[in-house]
């Protein structure tokens, strides 16, 4: 007997089930979507009532229940500033050289079993190690400079990883090309290979500082401030930090009524801070890389 | 006719110079997850000089500040640790193998291209907001549910660590996924199996490696992860009975009392401990994830 | 096997001796030795996975930059061995061009393409390196074509008129020898009779190396044939004897079409 290959009957079954599973992947997809959508809905309406300029432009008044973020806000910038000197450099020259100079073998192998734990390493044992090495035995005491640097090595395996990408995506014919004409193995890399890139490690660094900045456990003991009524003068003065001042406020304030408007509006400049960061990495992104196509 | 002999013993000396500042910044990383696992060493062990290290692992009571008797019994914290993190993945990971498999066998390219960069950004959101969503959105919506006085408790925090893990797990499946050989599919579908039974029969076995790694690498994050649980479990120190439960985790412990214990006491080296258990526990899953991975590498090349 | 050397070593640019390549365990060229002759073209054949890119890349030891790589055996060049440890691979590249298979501008200008070979080394003037950019892009029959547009990318120019580039580029530096890895393997057959016209020029003043699976572009441009088989040199020659005499029935039945 011959079956017939049209799609009604003896295929019915076989039809039935592929609905079914791929509506439930499609339930899981929009489960996630609704969820992250509904994040994003509550935190921009409760916390777009609470910003408006003299909250971006003035520091907290009485008790912290009026008044602005400022101080936050330069804080956050200040240790982002710290952690990307410290990440992008270190970061840029692990890359090149697992890129461009190491040879496989056991010392390359270890150099990158160490990068990806490094990664996965929690973001309070940073904290930890922050304040033994710099708070204590450097004795930078709690401060810009210890909360910076702390964040700076957490950020470094991510700027390691996003700086080799970047790396690898030059073709070799760059190299190869460079290397016949008698350039040295530097020489090729500073003219022929870095240029290109850049809008790479810029991206990749932009994305790392972004989770950088959004980072709470890290400074919470190596040098944020509940609240100062100053700006730092110095990078051995504590500060005030947008994620860490969403804490206090969110959590550890009496006047819950009176904080929570201000935590939202806290929240909501952090989640820009952070999304415009990421916006920015990928129109750099994209603008560099046109720049050569035509 | 010019030599190609070298000019000088000096010659390469420039490249050399460059080539070793580029090894050590290289060799930084070894030296920074040695220097953590050595510091959290030697600050961890003068707290067993007090503490009993039979009783640190086996007691229920973390007390560091009972003025009688202080005791640190670190069962109740890592316990707690483990239970929201099982609730997290328990919950993330068939909703994050889902959506991989949605990536990589049902969405049009074009739909990928919306949907990648918006997972991105909840990997993007900070812990802390996320924290302070499950203090105002979650935690109260939890506490109707279940008619409780609020919702700060186990479900919470799993509820949230698992919206954390999902990126993670979700990324590193699809590209499991996504490497299965196109001839695996092909052999299925030609054998009758619709694309589903395909999915389900073929690919994700196929995939099984990448996928177990994700959840690993998901685990990882969530034993991790500090201020999400902080804000979210309510941080009562009590051995975990349920989920409708306040707990307090390892991570939520070392936050809450670094901030107020005097430096070099046993109390302050106690917490260096817990951090260290913390770092040995994340480093081994993270180890397992990545010894998944290698060797799953080696098999596709 | 023994190959008698043809070429007198007096009128030889380059003597390979008992040249060995080895990819990690795989041996890729097997005790080759040759002899190839001053301002002459000499085409390496052979089928494709018979060592014949791998051979001209032991000439400017490019192989250094694969870590498993691995050479035995001498390349004498003026009479001083490439591979002794006092050799500055950097100065033998720029003593040694090369033109890739694929054409490989850079994404720069055309004349930051010409002219940047000229940044490693002696410091030019500025008009110097105007007049040498110049030279080379009529050198490499391009200087018509792109005189009016030296500032545009050199990415949107013809594959052909790529490789021209590429070929520019490498005379830019002033090089002895000029080595083709199947130039013409990526590009049009029009563009193809260009670059071949262009080598025949070439060995005026450089002793030029080219690899092609073309046997006819072979007959055509060389003086003298090697053909290579699985890491072999089998036989070595003037290309008229290779292509109507040849001493082995391996070459024999290359040449014939007979596999390849």
């Amino acid at each position: 007997m011959k079956t017939s290959i049209k799609k009604s009957r003896p295929s019915h079954k076989s039809q039935l089930t592929e609905a079914i599973g791929f509506l439930f992947l499609r339930l899981s997809v929009s489960l996630v979507l609704i969820i992250i959508l509904y994040f994003f809905y509550d935190l921009g309406r409760k916390g777009y009532q609470a910003i408006n300029w003299p909250f971006l432009t003035q520091a907290p008044r009485h008790g912290m229940t009026e008044g602005g973020i400022f101080p936050a806000i330069v804080g956050t910038f200040l240790i982002t500033m710290i952690t990307a000197l410290l990440a992008i450099p270190l970061g840029l020259g692990a890359a090149i050289y697992l890129n461009e100079y190491a040879r496989p073998g056991r010392l390359t192998r270890l150099i990158r079993l160490s990068i990806r734990n490094l990664a996965g390493v929690p973001s309070i044992v940073y904290g930890l190690f922050g304040v033994i090495l710099f708070v204590n035995f450097f004795k930078f005491g709690t401060s810009i400079l210890s909360a910076g640097l702390t964040l700076g090595l957490l950020t470094l395996p991510w700027t390691i990883t996003a700086s080799e990408e970047a790396l690898k995506a030059i073709p070799d014919s760059y190299r190869e090309g460079a290397l016949a004409l008698g350039a040295t193995r530097w020489q090729m890399i500073r003219t022929n290979v870095l240029p290109y890139a850049i809008p790479g490690i810029l991206t990749g660094a932009i994305l790392g500082l972004s989770r950088a900045a959004g980072e709470t456990a890290p400074i919470m003991f190596t040098g944020a401030a509940f609240y100062l009524p100053y700006l730092p003068h110095s990078l051995r003065d504590q500060f005030m930090a947008l994620p860490y001042h969403l804490y206090i406020m969110a959590t550890q304030h009496q006047a819950i009524d009176k904080a929570r408007p201000i935590a939202y509006g806290t929240a909501l400049v952090l989640i820009a801070l952070v999304v415009i960061l990421n916006l920015t990495a990928i129109i750099i992104r994209g603008k560099l890389r046109r720049k050569w196509r035509h | 006719m010019a030599s190609i002999k070298k000019k000088g013993p000096l010659q390469n000396l420039k490249e050399n110079i460059i080539q070793h500042i580029f090894q050590l910044s290289g060799f930084l990383a070894v030296i920074i997850l040695l220097s953590i696992l050595a510091l959290l060493l030697s600050t961890a062990v003068p707290a067993f000089k007090e503490i009993n290290l039979k009783e640190f692992f086996t007691s229920t009571r973390w007390d560091p500040t009972s003025p009688e008797k202080p005791e640190y019994g670190v069962l109740s914290l890592l316990v707690s640790t483990l239970f929201v993190t099982a609730g997290a993945l328990i919950l993330a990971f068939p909703v994050g193998l889902a959506v991989a498999a949605y990536l990589s066998e049902v969405a049009s390219p074009k739909i990928r291209e919306i949907l990648k960069p918006v997972i991105e950004l909840l990997a993007a959101i900070p812990s802390v907001v996320i924290g302070f969503i499950g203090l105002n959105l979650v935690g109260p919506a939890i506490a109707r549910i279940f008619k409780l006085s609020n919702g700060l408790n186990a479900l919470n925090g799993s509820l949230l660590l698992a919206i954390m893990a999902l990126p993670t797990i979700i990324s590193l499946s699809e590209d499991a996924l996504s490497a299965v050989p196109f001839s695996y599919v092909e052999a299925s579908l030609s054998l009758g199996a619709n694309r589903f039974e395909t999915l389900i029969w073929v690919k994700i076995p196929a995939a099984i490696s990448g996928i177990v790694a994700s959840f690993m690498l998901g685990m990882g994050r969530a034993i991790g992860e500090t201020m999400t649980v902080l804000m979210a479990t309510g941080n009562a120190r009590a051995f975990p009975h349920g989920f409708l439960q306040s707990v307090r985790t390892i991570t939520a412990d070392i936050a809450i009392e670094l901030g107020e214990v005097p430096y070099y006491t046993t109390h302050y080296y106690a917490l260096f401990a817990l951090g260290l258990m913390l770092f040995i526990m994340t480093f081994l899953v993270n180890l397992v994830a990545d010894i998944i991975l290698e060797k799953q590498k080696r098999m596709l090349s | 096997m023994e190959t008698v050397p043809i070429i007198p070593a007096p009128e030889a640019k380059i003597i390979i001796e008992d040249l060995n390549l080895f990819y990690g365990k795989k041996q890729v060229l097997k005790k080759i030795n040759l002899a190839i002759p001053e301002n002459k073209v000499t085409a390496i054949i052979g089928p494709s996975g018979c060592g014949k890119s791998s051979l001209i890349r032991t000439l400017n030891r490019l192989n250094d930059l694969i870590p498993e790589a691995r050479v035995e055996g001498k390349v004498i060049l003026d009479g001083e061995n490439i591979y002794d440890p006092d050799v500055d691979p950097v100065v033998l590249r720029k003593k040694v061009g090369l033109v890739f298979q694929k054409p490989n501008p850079f994404p720069k200008s055309i004349f930051d393409n010409i002219a940047y070979g000229l940044r490693f080394g002696n410091h030019k003037k500025s008009e110097e390196i105007q007049a040498i950019v110049e030279r080379s892009l009529k050198q490499a029959a391009l200087w018509d074509e792109v005189k009016d547009c030296l500032h545009q990318s050199a990415l949107r120019l013809s594959g052909g008129q790529q490789q021209r580039l590429c070929l520019a580029r490498a005379l830019a530096v002033e090089p002895e020898i000029i080595l083709f890895d199947e130039p013409c393997s990526a590009i049009d057959p029009i563009a193809t009779a260009k670059v071949e016209e262009l080598i025949h020029q070439l060995k005026k003043d450089y002793t030029v190396i080219i690899v092609t699976h073309n046997m006819q572009q072979a007959a055509r441009v060389a003086d003298f044939t090697a053909f290579l088989w699985l890491g072999e040199l089998i036989e070595f020659d003037r290309t008229e004897k290779i292509f109507t005499n040849p001493k082995n029935k391996l070459t024999e039945d290359y040449i014939t079409g007979r596999f390849g």
